[in-house]
């Protein structure tokens, strides 16, 4: 609450247009400066080498733009490539982290509302999370072949532990006395759900949607690096290293990059919306 | 609504917390419950509440042994940073209750900005709690217990974290409460000075372990109560000696 009270202090201080305000500004253009003087430092390092295996980011970057976003106006200047290979791929990782976070979030609440179902529950998913999530991938290609099923479905499975356990913290840690007065204004169950479980949760249920999010981006990948796949990012991977293309290689890299870097980012636009009403996500 | 506790006990494993309670609340009175801290004031009010069942004796309300929570019963706890709920607006919380009436949403929330403005927070209602003063939050709760117009109001030391001012504005509002609605009011306080200026009768409960009603004490003071003359006037000070003496166990 104090963070809070302090957050808004620090706005009301900024809207008034003094110091503050500057140095925000300042710490912007500081992060800026960060990253152009990083590429800059690569840039030179890679045309100093002159390798053929690490191209100097400027011509990672022509090729990514020659790739994916040199097709015409009315699609947006996405290219064929990027219709057939990267939309399949953000199309495959969406129905996978979606699968998980609604599955995550309702099982999370059934497991976390009942203090033995906890307890019963705890080792079982601790072990499933443990699990590194690549190497369930296999099990899902026997069981459901290779295409699009079996890589939703390694997304899904994968990314389904964090968002699950998360959830199921968070309602657990509701605060007892916030029950009482559930009790007391004897809310039903989906009143207790709506107005108290989830809402109180919802801090740690985006703290696994956060991690389950980046596990994603790691499963669309990875399930697209087997064999037996036709499109998707990872594939473009493979393939041009099979041609040696390692530009190509370096600019799927850097596309992966930049997407994840956005996904989060939206993530962590869409919670600060959501908690934005004075609560804090710690 | 009447309250009866009979030969209440309870006990957390082998700690016995209350002993033997006995005691009647007529329709339309306020009770005081004054003890040392850890006397199990609390525990009574959880009983009572139907958040807890008894472990001996029993408790009833208009006759109907209590099982669960009662129809017709609203508490407000001491802790209201925590009561409220701090991802709803004011309003929001307050309508919370009516929901269970089944009254249109624009019904809930114009009940819910008349108590508002009867606790003195009109204007405040599309505010969230975290925004509002202490002395304001607690007076949100007041209103979400009083919204249902309940003919039960349990308070568990409900001033018991505010400044002494902030303190008497809201005793002065449960009186007037009290005398418009006729509620029956059981209020749990470990402050002496309270229990007797806003009591109709205070009951003393013994220290922890196995707490007991040590005194049972009719207050009776001439006219309306006010804060300055009233805590002034000879009846006041030898009933707050009494109450005193009996929770120092002297």
């Amino acid at each position: 609450m104090t963070r809070v009270i302090r957050r808004d202090r620090n706005a009301a201080r900024r809207g008034r247009g003094n110091p503050a305000r500057s140095t925000s500004f300042r710490h912007v253009l500081l992060r800026l400066l960060v990253l152009v003087l990083a590429l800059a430092l690569w840039q030179v390092a890679a045309q100093a080498h002159g390798s053929v295996y690490f191209p100097p980011p400027g011509r990672i970057a022509h090729r990514a733009h020659e790739l994916w976003f040199s097709g015409p106006v009315r699609r947006a200047f996405l290219t064929e490539a990027a219709v057939g290979d990267v939309l399949p791929s953000l199309g495959r990782m969406a129905a996978g982290f979606a699968i998980a976070a609604v599955a995550g979030i309702g099982a999370g609440v059934a497991v976390g509302r009942s203090r033995r179902a906890y307890a019963l529950c705890n080792p079982v998913l601790q072990f499933a999370r443990a699990v590194p999530p690549p190497a369930l991938v296999p099990v899902f290609v026997v069981v459901l072949d290779f295409g699009t099923p079996m890589q939703i479905a390694s997304i899904a499975f994968s990314a389904v532990w964090p968002v699950l356990v998360n959830t199921a913290e968070g309602v657990r840690d509701t605060d007892p006395l916030r029950l009482d007065v559930a009790a007391v204004l004897r809310l039903n169950r989906v009143e207790r759900l709506r107005f108290l479980l989830l809402p109180s949760a919802l801090p740690r249920i985006f703290a696994g949607l956060r991690l389950s999010l980046s596990l994603s981006l790691i499963l669309m990948v990875f399930s697209e690096l087997l064999p037996g796949t036709a499109d998707g990012i990872g594939y473009t991977l493979t393939d041009a290293q099979s041609r040696s293309d390692l530009l190509t290689v370096w600019a799927a890299l850097l596309l992966l990059g930049v997407l994840g870097y956005l996904l989060n980012t939206a993530l962590l636009a869409v919670e600060r919306r959501v908690l934005g009403r004075g609560r804090s996500t710690a | 609504m009447t309250l009866r506790l009979d030969s209440l006990g309870q006990r957390y494993g082998d700690q016995r917390v209350l002993h033997d309670i006995t005691l009647t609340v007529p329709d339309g009175q306020l009770l005081c419950v004054v003890g040392p801290s850890g006397c199990g004031k609390s525990t009574l009010l959880r009983t009572v509440a139907g958040l807890q069942p008894a472990r001996e004796g029993t408790v009833t309300v208009d006759g109907t042994p209590v099982t669960g929570v009662p129809d017709q019963l609203a508490v407000v706890f001491q802790d209201y940073g925590r009561s409220l709920f701090p991802w709803l607006t004011v309003r929001d919380n307050v309508a919370l209750p009516l929901r269970r009436r089944g009254l249109a949403r624009a019904e809930r929330r114009a009940e819910a900005e008349r108590i508002l403005e009867r606790v003195g927070l009109d204007g405040a209602g599309r505010r969230h709690p975290w925004q509002l003063s202490g002395g304001m939050q607690q007076r949100v709760a007041i209103a979400r217990a009083l919204v249902c117009r309940p003919s039960l109001l349990l308070m568990d030391e409900p001033f018991g974290s505010l400044d002494a001012q902030t303190r008497e504005d809201l005793e002065d509002l449960l009186l007037e409460v009290h005398r418009t609605d006729g509620t029956t009011i059981v209020f749990v306080t470990h402050d002496i000075d309270e229990s007797v200026y806003v009591g109709d009768r205070v009951v003393v409960l013994s220290p922890a372990p196995a707490s007991r009603i040590v005194l049972d004490l009719p207050v009776e003071l001439p006219g309306g109560r006010d804060q300055i003359a009233t805590r002034g006037l000879p009846e006041f000070v030898a009933l707050r000696a009494e109450v005193g003496r009996a929770v120092r166990g002297s």
